[in-house]
């Protein structure tokens, strides 16, 4: 079997990050924050290391500011839906999942006021057309740090200067950059950070949080949820503490105790040779792929532009076929369709029918590749 | 005799665990003393001739706390 479906979730995880786990069950099965007693202590303990690997990996100056969720989409809701009112301007790209703009439209509907800036057709985003989109006194910009369809990286660090002079807060959807792409919070200005912890940073599904950087005021930041959190016990209003403002109800204590030993395995390998890694095999799949007749493959040429996401697709084929045959005539695992980002599909021009999606991982070798690209072959020459 | 710091959170009483282990002094985290606080959070003990330093270490690290206290 050849998994490439590594942007929808990566596998397998690291066996540290099994290990972890199993070790969280079996001896510190606490809720952590609940209970003064060893097991919820050791479970508390594990779940702050986990802040503190997200910190040193974003740099970001407090671990505390590193609100837990159960995913990015929920990490992404929380910050959008916390922070926009009626009437309150906010401006995205022409990129953006699903998790971005189901939640911005709902938002539309309650009178904030949305502006997409289009992208080009490789899903490249031009700094000058944010800028004119960015009037003075908007609320926020949400970009995609990476697109999910094409790949193309957006530039952020270029965009918070943008936002900070129009007084705007800076929102990043890390999900499929974090732990594949270098990010500096502070170097690159970024206010909020989305990010999952079951895709290039190899965690378990069920996790993934939000950094509020120090430039966000949390009054001004609705939780989502509200409920228990082992502190303030005899208030019933939220606590304004941090995390706790945020996290309400048992966190997934297994899930981050996995998630800490990911981070900790992607810092040892280091971001730097995992973008090296998973970019030489993008680009041998690029090459391969255009190599063949009647395929398209779409997203930047320039491999700078673009993390390892690589869609393509067949003149005259239909995508779910494609996907169906690599499995069951090669093994090779892949997603086809709309990957929840039609707007994303509506940019590069393969919208309704979608493409075909190959995504190799920190685990997959040249091997690996070579075999998909020549399953690839016989099944568009056949 | 021991003291006894409180914390807002569970995440903040568990940094400064950290921080003060990490300084080498003796302390452990334990249920909040209900004479202290009505909440339901722990506390970290310490020994009281090691106040001093250990309300400096917490205080440079800029770790919120809700009071420091002593226990017979």
């Amino acid at each position: 079997m050849i998994y490439l479906d590594n942007a929808a979730t990566s596998w397998p995880k690291p066996p540290e990050v099994l290990r972890a786990m199993a070790d969280f069950l079996e001896r510190a099965g606490g809720n952590p924050g609940r209970s003064g007693h060893r097991l919820s202590v050791e479970a508390g303990r594990i779940v702050y290391g986990a802040r503190e690997a997200l910190a040193d990996l974003f740099n970001a100056p407090d671990p505390l500011r590193i609100i837990f969720t159960p995913n990015g989409t929920t990490a992404l809701n929380l910050a959008l839906r916390g922070l926009l009112r009626p009437g309150d301007r906010v401006v995205c790209s022409g990129i953006e999942h699903n998790s971005v703009m189901r939640p911005l439209r709902a938002l539309e509907r309650q009178g904030v006021r949305l502006t997409v800036v289009p992208c080009a057709p490789d899903g490249t985003l031009d700094l000058s057309e944010l800028s004119c989109a960015v009037v003075p006194g908007t609320r926020l910009i949400v970009l995609n740090h990476a697109g999910n369809v094409m790949g193309s990286i957006l530039p952020v660090a270029g965009a918070a200067p943008v936002a900070h002079a129009a007084g705007a807060l800076l929102l990043v959807d890390a999900a499929q950059t974090a732990g594949s792409l270098p990010i500096d919070v502070q170097a690159d200005g970024i206010d909020l950070l989305a990010f999952t912890g079951h895709k290039g940073l190899l965690g378990p599904p069920g996790t993934g949080g939000l950094v509020i950087g120090e430039g966000v005021d949390v009054g001004e930041l609705e939780p989502l949820v509200r409920g228990g959190t082992g502190s303030y016990s005899e208030h019933q209003e939220q606590p304004a503490d941090l995390p706790d403002r945020y996290e309400s109800g048992t966190p997934n204590g297994v899930g981050i105790a996995g998630l800490a030993a990911a981070v900790r395995f992607v810092m040892e390998r280091g971001i730097e040779a995992i973008r090296q890694h998973e970019m030489a095999l993008a680009s041998a799949l690029i090459d391969g792929l255009s190599d063949i007749p009647r395929v398209t493959v779409y997203g930047p040429r320039d491999t700078t532009e673009r993390t390892a996401v690589v869609s393509f697709t067949v003149a005259g084929r239909r995508v779910s076929e494609i996907g169906l045959r690599l499995e069951d005539e090669f093994g090779v695992l892949c997603r086809v369709g709309l990957h929840c980002a039609p707007a994303a599909h509506r940019t590069i021009g393969t919208f309704p029918e979608g493409t075909v999606r190959l995504v190799p991982g920190v685990f997959t070798m040249m091997d690996d590749v070579r075999a998909a690209l020549r399953a690839v072959r016989k099944i568009v020459e056949s | 005799m021991f003291g006894v710091v409180l914390f807002y959170t569970t995440s903040a009483a568990i940094r400064a665990e950290k921080l003060l282990k990490g300084a080498g002094l003796a302390v452990k985290l334990i249920p909040t003393p209900r004479q202290f606080s009505s909440d339901c959070g722990i506390a970290l003990r310490f020994d009281w001739t090691e106040a001093e330093r250990a309300r400096a270490l917490l205080n440079e690290a800029t770790v919120d706390t809700a009071g420091t206290h002593r226990m017979g």
